[in-house]
């Protein structure tokens, strides 16, 4: 079983339904009993950074994660879940994240040419760093994901499994052992998405 | 790069799509939830969904349909029609929608689009504006179209987007049903004053109409239709494989 994280941030539903569209058996869940029995955990989060991870460390979730991922179960986050991954967040303001990959979030500002336009919005390209990580297993360098974002992941070169090109080389997925984040929405990406889904079920 | 987006919309009214279709492998073509799968395994990058429904029954059918499409679809879907308040922001993102568009629901209420994106973010409010030629000036439409609301469109699209619209929607009137291609003029005026993703609305008539926009207009991020696509005058997967071919940076499944 996932255990898909409740934590009070952005609506649940599209991601419950893309895990049930390939079989995958989840509880959306704010009980820390049953996201310790879950043999996954799936971070979602919508909104802003400080927000976030303000109402996940109230509700002592934080902690319940931080203390699986380390015990080695896998963990994926999506979008701003993917971003609460790192160490710390410089979206109005500086807030801590939960530390599991090393780096930092930044504005997409700081690296992209002005006339590019802020959010990320759309589908772009996935470009695979290096051997393919498990959670690309189905789908192939080139693939088209959906994005929405203004903050990037700012990180070493070997946990960045794929980059999104945009005026720079952004951050779409990262990766440190059994932790994964997807920048992107693999829940409104189709077809791929969907593969990508099936394949952190099978990690 | 970012693909140039490809969006058939659907006006549902008492549950069913309005304007008739006809696909082979589709077994009820007026049913939106067949309809906008059909569409997802053809190359749709997104999914509009308008609600014409008058009745308060006509709207919970709409809320259920929703639903339905939301688990079954996936790719970003956007509901419009309807939408006045907050609370009508509430119901449809419950029900799956990733985006709200907003029309006259934002010209009677001046502060709904800053409400709804400091609430749900800039992304998530889609600012759908009809536009139409008065006396040599763009002006506002409200009602379907129906309306002159006397406002300068350049000026009140802008300070939408001030507000927080993420996306606009620009639906010319004056080329709307024309089929004889979109209202480049009046989407590079839009283009030109506006920083976020534009989409091209209204007068769509064949594919070359759409190579057209994106090769003119490389500011415009996507072009929206409704008929041609469900009368199967143009195929969603034909269009896509002549944009690439064109060099047209497009998505491919």
């Amino acid at each position: 079983m996932i255990a898909i994280i409740d934590y009070g941030v952005g609506n649940l539903f599209s991601l419950k339904s893309s895990f049930d569209a390939i079989g995958a058996n989840t509880t959306v869940t704010s009980d820390a009993e049953v996201i310790k029995a879950a043999d996954k955990i799936l971070l979602p989060g919508v909104g802003a950074f400080g927000d976030a991870a303000e109402k996940l460390r109230n509700s002592g979730l934080d902690k319940v994660i931080i203390a699986e991922a380390k015990k080695g179960k896998p963990l994926l986050g999506i979008c701003l879940g993917m971003q609460l991954l790192f160490e710390k967040s410089f979206e109005y303001g500086e807030h801590e994240g939960l530390g599991l990959i090393p780096g930092e979030i930044r504005p997409i500002s700081d690296v992209i040419p002005n006339e590019l336009k802020i959010p990320h919005i759309g589908w772009n390209a996935l470009e695979i760093n290096g051997e393919k990580n498990a959670i690309f297993k189905h789908i192939n360098n080139g693939d088209h994901v959906y994005f929405v974002h203004s903050y990037y992941a700012k990180t070493n070169s070997e946990n960045v499994i794929a980059t999104a090109e945009y005026g720079a080389a952004l951050t779409a997925a990262a990766a440190c052992e059994n932790v994964y984040g997807c920048q992107f929405h693999p829940e409104k990406s189709g077809k791929v998405g969907l593969n990508i889904l099936k394949a952190f079920c099978e990690v | 790069m970012i693909t140039k987006r490809i969006i058939p919309c659907l006006d549902v009214k008492n549950g069913r799509v309005v304007k008739g279709v006809n696909f082979e492998g589709l077994s009820d073509v007026s049913s939106p939830i067949e309809l906008a799968k059909y569409y997802s395994e053809n190359g749709a990058d997104e999914l509009v969904f308008y609600d014409i429904t008058a009745s308060a029954e006509g709207r919970k059918l709409f809320t259920d349909i929703l639903t339905e499409t939301a688990s079954k679809v996936f790719i970003p879907l956007t509901v419009g029609g309807g939408i006045n308040t907050l609370d009508d922001f509430d119901r449809v993102l419950k029900c799956g929608a990733d985006k709200v568009s907003v029309n006259s629901g934002a010209i009677r209420n001046p502060s709904l689009v800053y409400e709804a994106a400091k609430r749900y973010g800039d992304q998530c409010v889609v600012l759908s504006a009809d536009v139409k030629r008065v006396d040599g000036t763009f002006r506002v439409f409200a009602k379907g179209g129906r309306e002159n609301t006397g406002m300068e469109a350049l000026g009140w699209i802008k300070q939408c987007v001030d507000n927080g619209a993420g996306e606009v929607v620009l639906n010319s009137i004056d080329t709307d049903g024309v089929k004889q291609g979109f209202d480049l003029e009046m989407l590079e005026a839009v283009s030109n004053i506006v920083s976020v993703p534009v989409i091209a609305s209204g007068g769509a008539g064949c594919i070359n109409d759409f190579i057209t926009l994106f090769k003119t207009l490389p500011k415009v991020d996507a072009g929206l239709a409704a008929s041609i696509f469900h009368f199967g005058e143009v195929q969603i997967s034909d269009l896509k494989a002549e944009m690439a071919a064109a060099g047209i940076p497009t998505r491919k499944d």
